[in-house]
């Protein structure tokens, strides 16, 4: 009996070996490796997944405040309101209000209200006015001032509407919440729908989006990203002018000229922990050095372009001296054998061998810039422009807004037709990064030499 | 503008030292230029180095001494300097002058100077916040700032301003976004260095790459307009956790997002630096390619790991717009998840935005608040980076 069990076990846990049945714990091992090459297919998938969201709602939130709808009517520019004395004397027009350019406004709307016999229930007086845009009746006055010769002729005058007659035709603003809204009525709604049924109210692109400057809360249909765009431009040429030439000067000492020891060594330490600390914390410099300390104005792209200025130098420094450290030493060894000095060896050969490296950090690190937000939000950047700024280097020092800023001051307002407007500076935010970014990588195509 | 016109001037006149004294090299040579020491042109650049380099220094340093100070003053001195220094390089033109060196050693001496801002920066950061922050504690007990459990800023005296509760909303937000980034991005990483087929390398690592470069600001308004209110409607609210869009979970999982990138691309540097032959050890041993990645590769690759650990935390300790638009602003410790929380970057964005008052400890604060979290993160960082450069070491 104990002779059974003692051939039998052996026998038993003898794996029936065959190259091609795989036993148990074969099975298991190759499921754990099915199992873990499905973890890893999935972090890709979810991070391309989320790329894909993000950019997908971006751009579908975005792409309204591209449109605007607007209203074409006809506006008779009367003598007797607009210009007492008839001589159109400019000082005498500037006299003259917005608010009578509003009423003025108002009264054409209910003429074309009245003569095209359109009738809705409930539209009270405050319906019709509040149509139009607040902003509308201070772009006639501009349009009237700029050529006095219309007063008196009847045009067609394009205005603005509503941000919430806006808003329904982009979708935000429906019947129902209409009623629920002290902005607008459903009555409204009716005679804008009215109105679109006469062809004289349409959605159309929106280039004033690009060229005109931030409005005021109650306005969210007339606010662009004119001025951000400027600001940004003039921070971007402000980097350009300081943290390419002192990045590359800085990276050429670093990589050719200094002499291995420790203050070397600290200068090398001190860069790259430069490149990791909070870009939160350069606001703060910001703010202490260049504003309390330096006397410079607040908001001005001066102080936002030093800040990303020395938010940038690191990142431009690291990218220089890779592209410098892959030139070969037989390039310098060349150049000093037939009596060049170093100097000469670096400016003359291993400069120009590294420059599509550089450049292509140099982009980089300008994208980077371009897109953040934080440090300049603590130097005042966030405070309401309507003004452009003058030409450089006189506009340098007057109050502008940046674009990632923009998007943040209107994530702040209360007017949900504010986060379109925010998610389409977003959109043109990341044009120009695009182009950016693509520049460099064309540029690392073009150029890029292997040794 | 005087100033920009005596920089104007001062270049002209740099320009017009290069013209006459490279001219005068040549005539002094007798028009062979072979019996120069230096070649004409850089006669000219000495020339032109002298004249521009003392007047710009000086109004550089004029202009940061007293930037509102007026200027009248400084355009005859800075014209002075710049004439003298034409006249000096003029008289020292021979054609023995070595004017190729004293040029050279001029340009480096900008080299050298140029690398020193690296250090003026980290310099004035130090200082600019050691300085406020000294102020701050003269008003404010440091014991009631470090230990303190209530943040209740009152402008007019009264506030409570301990950093308790915003360093616990950063580093829980910092934990969501490390738990969401870490695992996906390394991952992500071994999946694309041990398994992807070349074609699939080459579309996932430029669109991860692509997550890298969108700017935060993007990120902080998808927390606001998408995560936020989602989490809110499917988690949140059926749970009975809160109401609230903006909360920590929001925050650490879009900042997770965020972070994979940074994390992935760490990972698989360090992980392509493991050598090959370790792989082909394990493999011809039997191991399966699962295995050997957790066995063999990912022990070696670990301190570097750890590293690029260290730096993402790094990063989203100091991460801002993902959390001003994300996380909330209420000061609270709370386990819950799903509440609003806010954190250090956060305060210090709304302590100093508007008008500031510099004598007063609400402002102050934030500067005591930037202190702490640049030596968190200088910390972090250089333990990160002495981690990696240790392990780097093993293997070169």
């Amino acid at each position: 009996m104990s002779d059974a069990t003692i051939e039998g076990a052996p026998r038993a846990t003898q794996p029936k070996s065959s190259l091609l049945v795989a036993d148990p714990h074969t099975r298991r091992r190759h499921a754990a490796e099915a199992r873990f090459r499905a973890y890893g297919l999935g972090a890709i998938v979810i991070s391309m997944v989320m790329l894909v969201v993000l950019l997908f709602t971006i751009l579908t939130g975005g792409i309204g405040a591209f449109r605007q709808t607007y209203l074409e009517i006809p506006v008779t520019l009367e003598d007797a309101q607009l210009d007492k004395n008839g001589n159109r004397d400019p000082a005498d027009l500037r006299k003259v209000l917005t608010l009578t350019y509003g009423k003025l406004l108002q009264q054409s709307l209910e003429k074309v209200v009245a003569d095209k016999g359109i009738a809705i229930a409930d539209l009270s007086a405050k319906d019709l006015s509040g149509l139009i845009s607040k902003e509308a009746p201070a772009r006639l006055r501009d349009q009237v001032l700029a050529n006095p010769d219309l007063i008196g002729q009847t045009i067609t005058a394009r205005v603005l509407v509503n941000g919430r007659i806006d808003g329904y035709y982009k979708g935000r603003v429906t019947m129902d919440s209409a009623l629920r809204d002290a902005n607008t009525s459903p009555a409204q709604l009716q005679l804008a729908d009215a109105l679109k049924a006469q062809g004289m109210l349409a959605t159309k692109w929106n280039w004033s989006f690009l060229t005109s400057p931030d409005a005021s809360d109650q306005r969210p249909e007339a606010a662009g990203v004119g001025i951000a765009i400027l600001g940004s431009l003039y921070m971007m040429l402000v980097v350009l002018v300081l943290a390419v030439p002192i990045g590359v000067a800085a990276s050429i000492y670093l990589e050719e000229f200094a002499p291995k020891n420790r203050w070397t060594d600290i200068i090398e330490v001190n860069i790259s922990n430069l490149a990791a600390v909070p870009s939160i914390v350069f606001g703060i410099l910001g703010l202490a050095a260049f504003i309390n300390f330096g006397g410079l104005p607040q908001s001005a792209p001066i102080v936002g372009g030093l800040v990303l200025t020395l938010m940038t130098l690191p990142t431009i420094i690291i990218a220089t001296r890779a592209a410098l450290k892959a030139v070969p030493p037989s390039i310098r060894d060349a150049a000093l054998g037939v009596g060049a000095s170093r100097m000469q060896s670096v400016f003359h050969h291993v400069l120009p061998l590294a420059m599509p490296g550089i450049l292509t950090g140099t982009i980089i690190g300008m994208a980077q810039a371009l897109g953040e937000t934080a440090p300049l939000l603590l130097i005042g950047m966030v405070a309401f422009v309507k003004n452009f700024p003058s030409a450089p280097p006189e506009g340098l020092f007057e109050p502008a807004s940046a674009l990632p800023v923009q998007v943040y001051n209107w994530t702040q307002r209360a007017d949900p037709a504010f986060i379109e407007r925010a998610s389409g500076a977003i959109i043109v935010l990341l044009v120009f990064l695009l182009c950016m970014n693509v520049l460099a990588i064309l540029l690392r195509r073009r150029f890029e030499r292997r040794w | 503008m005087p100033v920009s016109w005596t920089l104007l001037i001062v270049l002209a006149l740099a320009a017009v030292g290069y013209v006459v004294t490279r001219a005068r090299a040549i005539a002094q040579a007798g028009g062979d230029v072979r019996r120069l020491h230096s070649r004409p042109s850089y006669h000219g650049w000495h020339a032109a180095l002298l004249t521009a380099l003392p007047a710009l220094f000086l109004i550089a340093i004029w202009r940061f001494v007293q930037p509102s100070a007026e200027v009248t003053l400084l355009t005859p001195l800075a014209l002075l300097l710049a004439a003298a220094g034409l006249a000096f390089a003029l008289i020292r033109t021979a054609p023995g002058f070595r004017a190729r060196n004293a040029v050279e050693s001029m340009v480096k001496g900008l080299l050298i100077l140029c690398s020193i801002i690296a250090i003026l920066t980290t310099a004035g950061i130090v200082f600019s916040m050691l300085f406020e922050t000294g102020h701050f504690f003269q008003k404010y007990s440091w014991q009631d700032f470090f230990f303190g459990t209530t943040w209740s800023p009152k402008f007019g005296g009264g506030s409570q301003l301990g950093i308790l509760p915003l360093l616990w909303g950063t580093i829980y937000i910092s934990l969501i976004a490390l738990a969401v980034s870490v695992p996906i991005g390394l991952f992500a990483a071994i999946y694309m260095s041990e398994y992807a087929s070349v074609r699939l390398r080459s579309v996932a690592k430029p669109a991860i790459e692509v997550l890298a470069g969108i700017p935060t600001i993007v990120y902080g308004l998808f927390a606001l307009i998408t995560v936020g209110p989602a989490l809110r409607d499917w988690f949140a609210q059926p749970m009975g956790l809160g109401s609230s869009a903006s909360s920590v979970m929001t925050a650490g999982l879009v900042m997770g997002i965020m972070l994979i990138p940074f994390v992935s691309s760490l990972s698989d540097d360090i992980i392509n630096a493991v050598p090959q032959s370790l792989r082909d050890g394990a493999l011809g041993l039997g191991s399966t390619q699962s295995e050997t990645v957790r066995k063999v590769v990912l022990p070696a690759a670990l301190p570097g790991i750890v590293g690029a650990v260290l730096l993402a935390a790094s990063r989203a300790i100091g991460e801002t717009m993902i959390v001003v638009l994300g996380a909330g602003a209420a000061a609270r410790m709370d386990l819950n998840p799903f509440e609003a929380m806010t954190t250090i970057t956060v305060k210090i964005v709304s302590q100093l935005t508007g008008d500031n008052d510099f004598a007063a400890p609400e402002t102050l604060v934030a500067f005591a608040l930037g202190l702490t979290l640049f030596v968190t993160t200088l910390v972090l960082n250089i333990v990160a980076l002495y981690v990696v450069r240790k392990y780097r070491e093993q293997y070169e």
